[in-house]
């Protein structure tokens, strides 16, 4: 009996489902949450390792409750709302972008059979609702009727919109191979796929250059470093989030946050393997899946900050041309292979 | 019930958002209103069971085209009384564009009415057990090859008349030769010499 099963068993078919998703819901947004700050704990002292400092370290035992007094700070503050903004939208900013990257979750495969909407076009929705996160930046950067947020919603605009193309392109040589949309029915196409004990279309010779343009989209889909150019805070002053205050900001703040964790995900599912342990050898599954899913989130949010902690930014002009002259080109060549080896191989010639 | 619900949560949402889009004052307002419409239109299409046309509607009308207009439409320098003052100008071009949407709308109610579309000579009905992708794949990819080409061309044809159309040639500026930055290494450009006092530099 499922979850699902077992409220609708006292609740009735429609009430008893509505309880048991809303459950999942919070069973889902809530970890998050709790996640996003710890990550954001992890990302300071990461960054502060490699610069030589120490990092958070005075709130709670090794600073752990840092982000916490951070979040209890801002929550406190007062929402300053400048005179010349629009108003309504200054506002509805921060809650599109928040609400966005919470509902992206909703596909995310944690371990088999745990996924709140197991549906067919699993793939595009995250699409669809990654592509949606950008009218957070945009709008908040025209409504604070303000130069460095506008010019910061230009670059970014363009910015995810540059980058989604070679993204989708990553995406569709993904899904050529799984012969799938569904996230959990790809994961599962990568069970033993390399020589027979590798899971992971990443270990796979013609996928792997695939892996690394989705690592790097990711990061100028997310806006990390070295593609913070929206955040650029030698020219920009903070970028769109210049004029916030208080919760608003903090709303950016949580949602950027969770899209960083959603884009780690993402790399871990499509190219890693997701739920899998790495090597098809029966011992290692012993170990629950959603162990191996943390455990490879967590391995590419330490590259990610990696990167962040060592890479010097992008300029402006260069970012462009990496994402429309050489990833692009790179990405549609690549579906061009794939769908040729599977053509003759998969499917006879 | 909850289709029913649904269904008119999402079609009221997309005509109301629909005439905001043209009765808003702020152009910006306007965009925004439009993309309102194409979410819930997107919503209508999964309750008819088209997620696949649903999702590509978000990520290409929403995503992508929606994000341009604004994109544009923010940049402009927004003048409110001169937007106004066309209206006479206009009105006319409106008026005549509204009377043959409604004279379209009239004869398609009455074909539909009239049943000229018979719903069940469907050329090519969909098995229930196919997903929405597959099943679309393999008519796309079969019965229509030759149109789904043709339109490919013309999208072909529409992006290079778009580059054409905005690409100018500039001499003035000299563009950055990558490759030969990567390739440029010390020697080639540090030199350590023994500078004697007095002497000039031999650049």
């Amino acid at each position: 009996m499922t979850f699902t099963q077992w409220f609708q068993s006292w609740g009735g078919e429609a009430f008893g489902w509505f309880l048991a998703t809303t459950v999942l819901i919070l069973m889902i947004a809530l970890p998050l949450m709790l996640a996003v700050a710890m990550i954001i704990y992890a990302d300071r002292k990461i960054w502060a390792a490699m610069a030589l400092r120490r990092g958070p370290n005075v709130v709670g035992p090794f600073g752990l409750l840092q982000s916490f007094a951070d979040g209890l700070k801002v929550m406190l503050q007062e929402t300053i709302i400048p005179s010349a903004a629009n108003r309504g939208l200054f506002l509805l900013a921060p809650i599109i972008t928040f609400t966005v990257a919470l509902i992206v979750w909703a596909v995310i495969p944690f371990g088999p059979g745990m996924v709140l909407a197991d549906i067919n076009v699993g793939l595009l929705y995250l699409l669809a609702a990654s592509s949606l996160g950008v009218y957070g930046v945009i709008i908040s950067g025209w409504a604070s009727n303000s130069k460095y947020p506008f010019y910061s919603a230009l670059r970014a605009a363009a910015q995810m919109v540059s980058y989604e193309v070679s993204i989708g392109f990553v995406l569709i040589s993904v899904v050529l191979w799984a012969d799938s949309f569904n996230l959990s029915t790809i994961v599962l196409a990568q069970k033993a796929h390399v020589f027979g004990f590798l899971n992971g279309f990443g270990f796979n010779p013609l996928l792997f250059p695939m892996a690394v343009v989705f690592l790097i989209s990711a990061l100028a889909e997310t806006a990390r470093a070295p593609f913070d150019l929206t955040e650029a805070e030698s020219e920009l002053v903070a970028g769109y989030q210049t004029e916030y205050s208080s919760m608003s900001f903090a709303l950016f703040w949580l949602g950027e946050y969770a899209n960083v964790i959603l884009m780690c995900a993402l790399n871990a599912i499509l190219f890693w393997g997701g739920w899998l342990p790495p090597i098809d050898w029966a011992p290692l599954y012993a170990v629950p899946g959603i162990i191996w899913f943390f455990a490879k989130i967590l391995i590419f949010f330490f590259i990610f900050s990696w990167i962040k902690a060592t890479v010097p930014r992008f300029r402006y002009d260069q970012l462009m041309r990496l994402g429309w002259k050489i990833f692009l080109p790179l990405s549609l060549i690549w579906v061009f292979l794939v769908s040729g080896y599977l053509m003759l191989t998969r499917y006879g010639a | 019930m909850i289709q029913t619900f649904a269904f008119c949560l999402f079609a009221a949402v997309v005509i109301l958002s629909g005439a905001l889009t043209i009765l808003s004052r702020n152009p910006v307002h306007s965009v925004l209103w439009l993309i309102l419409a194409f979410f819930n239109a997107a919503g209508l299409m999964v309750l008819v069971g088209a997620e696949f046309i649903a999702m590509l509607l978000v990520i290409v009308y929403v995503g992508a085209v929606a994000v341009l207009f604004l994109f544009v439409v923010m940049m402009l320098d927004i003048d409110f009384a001169e937007l106004r003052s066309g209206f006479v100008r206009y009105g006319f071009f409106g008026l005549l564009i509204a009377l043959i949407l409604a004279g379209e709308l009239i004869i398609a109610t009455g074909a539909w009415s009239a049943g000229a579309i018979e719903l069940a000579n469907r050329t090519a009905p969909i098995s229930a057990d196919l997903s929405n992708i597959e099943a679309m794949g393999a008519l796309i990819y079969s019965k229509y090859l030759y149109v789904f080409e043709a339109a490919g061309l013309v999208l072909l044809v529409a992006l290079i008349g778009a580059i054409v159309l905005t690409h100018r040639e500039r001499r003035d500026v000299r563009p950055q030769n990558i490759s030969e930055q990567v390739k440029r290494r010390p020697q080639d450009a540090v030199r350590n010499i023994n500078q004697p006092i007095g002497q000039g530099v031999d650049l």
